[in-house]
């Protein structure tokens, strides 16, 4: 059995199992995020909810992806056909191959690169592919509108983005993301952090296109945005391309601001709680900030949206990484 | 074994993509490729054990450059046919430039004798990879340690093409009204709102309110006189 498993294909059939143990639970996830930001919309504007198919409504998600699966695929005339095809395929790709490189426990990830940091910036900087890719390839001005916008609106966001992640790069002093859960052992990032920990949620809000920046998918003026064009498993794909961006960026925040897997404080009712358990309870904190803020506020307008972004965000986000660096460099905190 | 078959399927992809971007017809193909290209070039570079130029490249290139030349050439809705007219005439022109530059690079390649000590330095491609830094560390020491001013001074060169971009489109149009965020949040309702007791019927004729309107034949004098920009049927 060794023997197998140090060869390459008992290599390849590792690497597989690590992904399977990821994507399962998370594509799981998934289904149940879009049934609790059904149910917490629901809560919050005093209605029920999905109550119908099974017990609590649980099983409405299942009931609405076989249903989606099941209708005719319509592929407009005027689409470029392989493009139009590959856009959702690409959206819902990069949502699940960037967690690969999640810790969710000590030491619990995938691949744990040295460069985890970088891994996630980068392939979340790609997500606005699938998006103007779909948008091109429908032909319709609706969904090439929206995809404009998304790919404006991504560009600026993710320059602070990158801004925030070099503030807590100085703290950690490590691009590895279980270095950076370590290095919050003793106080979580998004005290000292704490401007930079509301830039990266906003910012994070409009890399997801989510309300209040879901202006790509403006229903009031763009129809549906980029994916109008798109029908059942296309449209699903979209759809679980969204969601699982969600609990990303949620489980991001989690990693880079609130301790990752760390328990609030080392002492013993804590600390008997697996680390899994924690990193769970703290994402899903996070996802559900992205629904309360959905339930919360109106849409941003186009040039508010690119103001926050650039004149507020980015001035805030370099002036915070020069008083940390400064601070760290003046009281000798600077990690080694 | 993983690494070679890896090695050739990135090469073999890379260089086909390159291929396509020059001889793809549609313009936004060309750069979908170029993007493929730079997937399997961060590809070869992580092989390599450069992992961090393979992360940058993937950020700074696709991620940001390519998305912006993406976005320009959506935009645009080239004619091939003007595009392919003057390929015949100007191919010989074309050939010929590509020959001189082919012939130069041929003698500095057959002229070019590698230094003797790069043949050593050639296997240690990491600078303190013996001293356990990972080449993040690496390159980190290279540009902000050693060579910090070349880095700084690139830096300026950067901000002064910046600047000069920005000065270039800049240009203040008269007659637009902006929103001015830091105004609207300083007003106070004591400055924007008056509350009056109206007496019924009476309306406010120092504001020039009426109420209720006058039918529209003996509209009064007192009334300043709306401007009317053509658009709409009144009376006048």
């Amino acid at each position: 059995m060794d023997a197998f498993l140090a060869s390459p294909a008992g290599q390849v059939a590792i690497t597989f199992a690590h992904a399977l143990a990821i994507l399962v639970p998370l594509l799981i996830a998934v289904a149940y995020v879009t049934w609790a930001e059904r149910k917490v919309l629901a809560a919050m504007q005093l209605r029920k909810g999905p109550n119908v198919v099974g017990p609590f409504g649980l099983l409405q998600p299942f009931a609405d992806a076989l249903k989606a699966i099941f209708k005719e695929t319509i592929i407009p005339a005027g689409a470029n056909r392989v493009l139009f095809l590959i856009a959702p395929m690409i959206t819902v790709t990069l949502a699940l191959i960037a967690w690969a490189v999640i810790p969710v426990a000590d030491g619990w990830a995938a691949a744990d690169i040295n460069v985890g940091i970088l891994y996630l910036f980068a392939i979340s900087s790609l997500g606005v592919y699938g998006i103007i890719i779909a948008g091109w390839a429908s032909n319709s001005k609706y969904a090439f509108l929206g995809a404009l916008r998304s790919a404006a609106q991504m560009v600026s966001y993710e320059v602070s983005i990158g801004f925030v992640l070099v503030t807590v790069l100085l703290w950690a002093g490590s691009l590895n993301l279980n270095e950076i859960v370590r290095a919050q052992e003793r106080v979580w990032f998004f005290i000292p952090l704490f401007p930079m920990f509301v830039v990266f949620f906003i910012s994070a809000l409009a890399e997801t296109n989510r309300a209040p920046f879901d202006l790509p998918e403006g229903e009031s003026e763009l129809v549906a945005g980029f994916f109008v064009e798109y029908s059942t498993i296309g449209f699903t794909l979209f759809f679980l391309g969204e969601y699982a961006n969600i609990v990303l960026m949620s489980a991001m925040t989690t990693i880079l601001f609130m301790g990752g897997w760390q328990p609030p404080v080392h002492v013993e009712p804590f600390t008997w709680i697996p680390g899994v358990v924690w990193f769970i309870l703290k994402t899903l904190f996070f996802v559900f900030l992205f629904i309360w803020v959905r339930a919360t506020f109106p849409r941003y307008r186009y040039d508010q949206l690119m103001r926050l972004g650039w004149k507020v965000f980015l001035p805030l986000s370099l002036f915070w990484l020069i008083v940390t660096a400064a601070l760290l460099k003046l009281t000798g905190w600077l990690p080694a | 074994m993983l690494a070679a078959i890896a090695f050739y399927v990135f090469a073999a992809v890379l260089v086909a993509s390159a291929a396509m971007v020059v001889t793809a017809r549609n313009p936004v193909h060309s750069v979908l490729f170029l993007i493929l290209a730079f997937f399997n070039a961060a590809g070869l570079f992580l092989i390599a054990g450069a992992e961090f130029l393979a992360m940058i490249l993937v950020i700074v290139y696709v991620g940001a450059v390519a998305v912006l030349f993406l976005f320009v050439v959506m935009m645009l809705d080239v004619d091939f046919a003007r595009l392919r007219e003057g390929f015949q005439r100007y191919a010989p022109i074309g050939f010929a430039v590509g020959l001189v530059l082919f012939l130069e690079l041929a003698f500095v390649l057959w002229a070019w004798t590698p230094a003797p000590e790069a043949g050593g330095l050639r296997m240690h491609p990491q600078p303190g990879a013996e001293a356990g830094l990972s080449n993040t560390e690496a390159l980190a020491r290279v540009l902000y340690t050693d060579n910090v001013l070349l880095f700084q001074a690139a830096g300026v060169i950067l901000l002064i093409a910046m600047i000069g971009a920005i000065v270039l489109t800049l240009r203040e149009r008269p007659g637009t009204r902006r929103q001015v965020i830091a105004a609207q949040l300083a007003r106070v309702p004591g400055e924007t709102v008056v509350l009056r007791q109206v007496p019924t019927g009476a309306g406010l004729k120092d504001l020039g309110i009426l109420r209720p309107p006058l039918p529209p034949a003996e509209e009064p004098e007192a009334l300043p006189e709306p401007e009317h920009h053509g658009h709409g049927g009144g009376h006048h």
